[in-house]
């Protein structure tokens, strides 16, 4: 019995040692993913770097990755993504933030109970489902509105991208409003204003922080979405502000040179790694930048 | 003389109180307007793929042939990859919880693990892909296969699981761990036997919440190179395989070339639709029943 004890103490404290090591291990694996990716974007774009000039890379405007004289300037693509997420921001900054200011100061707490939850299926939707609402759906309905649209368009999947986009932004701006404490309402409501006027001169910019960090990332969200746009703007590699035409956005020609079996160690294969190391670098700073705003400028009630 | 304007007072509270009603009204309808995009979305789908579900559908392999296309390789395909994801995701992310919450030291070493969840949280899923594809495909050499699949989409949705987890670790009582203390267990023998099971609700409902993301995520896969014409179905963790967001994609951009094409996506989206809304249905019903207010 004595024994027996022993023994089952002994494990009992080899586990008790071993069990911090063990779980430390695992939860380095999440830092060891961010070195993985930040180190196979790194070492592949700076071998394409060796052979497309950094300066023709950010300020050429014509893409053009096969053939004889194969062009890389990434502006096409740039201009692509920051156009369809400009298309969705405008969709969901003023939808998501309507939306967050009736359920956080006009819904009685029955309907905001019912709402939300509805709201959220939007942003539990597939990606994919979405894109193939924006071609089968979106893109016909505009075309009867603008009938010089392609079939393939940066405009369509940047509105459905600014849908998609709307529970978060509203959610998260929600959150900020909520935590807006009720006596700065009150004493707003005591001096005579009206709820419209209390919501948008006290309480929105009592939360402003947490509102625009929503803002920010949403942009970031849109920015890195993929499949809506690889469906339903096209892959026209074409440097132009025109929303009707077919633009390919960074994530939309990751796709296509995956998709297209980039033979490795040409400057196709490596380009993919530029670009998504852009990808990467431009979703990072967001969500940096959306960081720091909730945390600096929170306003502690 | 008159100090106050009754007339001018009154008009301005009337204008005052107009807007208010007006931009009540508009918030209203701001809000009404995400769900009826929902609400057209789902009855478009439906209607679409209105004659085009029934059990040969989901029993037949892919066809070239709209009419006899089926999609049990995309489904017997999730199973697989699930039977990766789950567990993978499953160990990493309870273990990074439980580190995190109950051994970590507050420190440099937490903050900056705590700081590259949040961030890896806002990486396009995209980027997972192009990871997956230089490690486990070419790295590995493993190929487009089951296991490569699985390895991507679990690092993709581990924060998700991390953060659920540490939630539900959090809302254990200190008490109870006070009470192992004293009847003379050790630390793991707390955790194991007493924080694990109280957070258990919590942390199932993050897991199957990350799967039905990892279901539903289509760019990462089309980035490891996972194909979604006619492969056998797969047998084992090193086959090639193929998902419903993959036919769905594919069959959208063909529907261009073949009209039934648009009805086999939409098909498949409302089997994948029905799949998802099953699992959250019961991460709600899991969080709503086990959750125990101490």
């Amino acid at each position: 019995m004595i024994e027996k004890n022993k023994r089952s103490v002994s494990t009992a404290s080899v586990l008790e040692g071993l069990m911090p090591k063990i779980l430390l291990t695992i939860a380095i694996i999440s830092i060891l993913t961010t070195i993985g990716i930040v180190l196979t974007l790194l070492t592949e774009t700076i071998a394409f770097f060796r052979e497309v000039s950094f300066v023709e890379f950010f300020t050429g405007t014509v893409l053009k990755p096969l053939g004889e004289s194969a062009q890389f300037g990434v502006l096409p693509l740039l201009t692509a993504t920051i156009i369809s997420s400009a298309i969705a921001m405008l969709v969901a900054i003023p939808i998501g933030l309507m939306t967050a200011v009736y359920l956080s100061e006009y819904a009685s707490d029955r309907v905001r109970k019912l709402l939300k939850p509805m709201l959220e299926i939007l942003a539990g939707i597939p990606t994919i489902v979405y894109g193939f609402f924006a071609f089968t759906f979106v893109t016909p309905l505009l075309t009867k509105l603008i009938p010089t649209l392609e079939p393939t368009n940066i405009l369509s999947p940047g509105i459905v991208m600014g849908i998609m986009i709307i529970p978060m932004v509203a959610s998260l701006s929600e959150d900020a409003m909520s935590s807006v404490p009720n006596a700065m309402r009150e004493g707003a409501l005591g001096l005579g204003s009206t709820k419209f006027e209390v919501t948008w001169k006290v309480v929105v910019p009592a939360a402003i922080s947490g509102i625009v960090a929503s803002f920010v990332l949403g942009i970031s969200r849109a920015i890195g979405e993929t499949m809506i746009v690889t469906i339903a703007s096209g892959s026209n590699k074409v440097f132009t502000f025109d929303i009707t035409q077919s633009m390919q956005t960074m994530t939309a020609y990751i796709v296509e040179v995956t998709g297209g079996d980039a033979p490795a160690g040409s400057t196709l294969y490596y380009s993919l790694y530029a670009v998504a190391m852009t990808l990467f670098v431009f979703t990072l700073v967001m969500n940096l930048i959306a960081q720091y705003i909730s945390r600096k400028f929170r306003e502690e009630y | 003389m008159k100090y106050v304007d009754t007339n001018q007072v009154q008009k301005k509270m009337t204008s005052r109180l107009l807007t208010n009603r007006i931009a009540k009204t508009l918030f209203l309808l701001a809000t009404l307007f995400g769900l009826l995009v929902l609400v057209v979305l789902i009855y478009r789908v439906f209607a679409q793929s209105l004659g085009w579900i029934d059990f040969d559908f989901l029993n037949n392999r892919l066809s070239t042939n709209a009419e006899r296309a089926g999609i049990k390789g995309a489904i017997m395909g999730t199973l697989w990859l699930m039977l990766v994801v789950a567990p993978v995701t499953l160990i990493l992310g309870v273990g990074t919880a439980i580190y995190l919450e109950e051994y970590a030291k507050k420190g440099r070493l937490q903050a900056f693990i705590q700081m590259n969840i949040s961030n890896l949280a806002g990486v396009p899923s995209i980027v997972f892909g192009i990871l997956g594809l230089t490690i486990f495909v070419r790295g590995l050499n493993l190929g487009a296969v089951v296991l490569a699949g699985g390895f991507t989409m679990a690092l993709l949705v581990l924060p998700v699981v991390v953060v659920a987890s540490q939630e539900a670790i959090r809302a254990v009582p200190q008490f109870l761990r006070e009470a192992s203390y004293g009847m003379g267990a050790t630390k793991w023998q707390t955790i194991k036997n007493v924080v694990l099971p109280a957070a258990l609700p919590g942390i199932l409902t993050g897991v199957i919440l990350a799967l039905s993301r990892a279901i539903g995520e289509t760019a990462p896969l089309v980035v490891i190179g996972i194909p979604a014409f006619i492969i056998p179905l797969p047998e084992g963790l090193l086959d090639k395989f193929t998902v419903m967001p993959l036919q769905i994609y594919y069959w959208t951009i063909d529907s261009a070339l073949v009209d039934e094409y648009a009805n086999l996506a939409a098909a498949t989206i409302v089997v994948l639709l029905l799949v998802l809304f099953i699992m959250n249905s019961i991460a709600v019903l899991i969080r709503n029943k086990f959750q125990r207010r101490f």
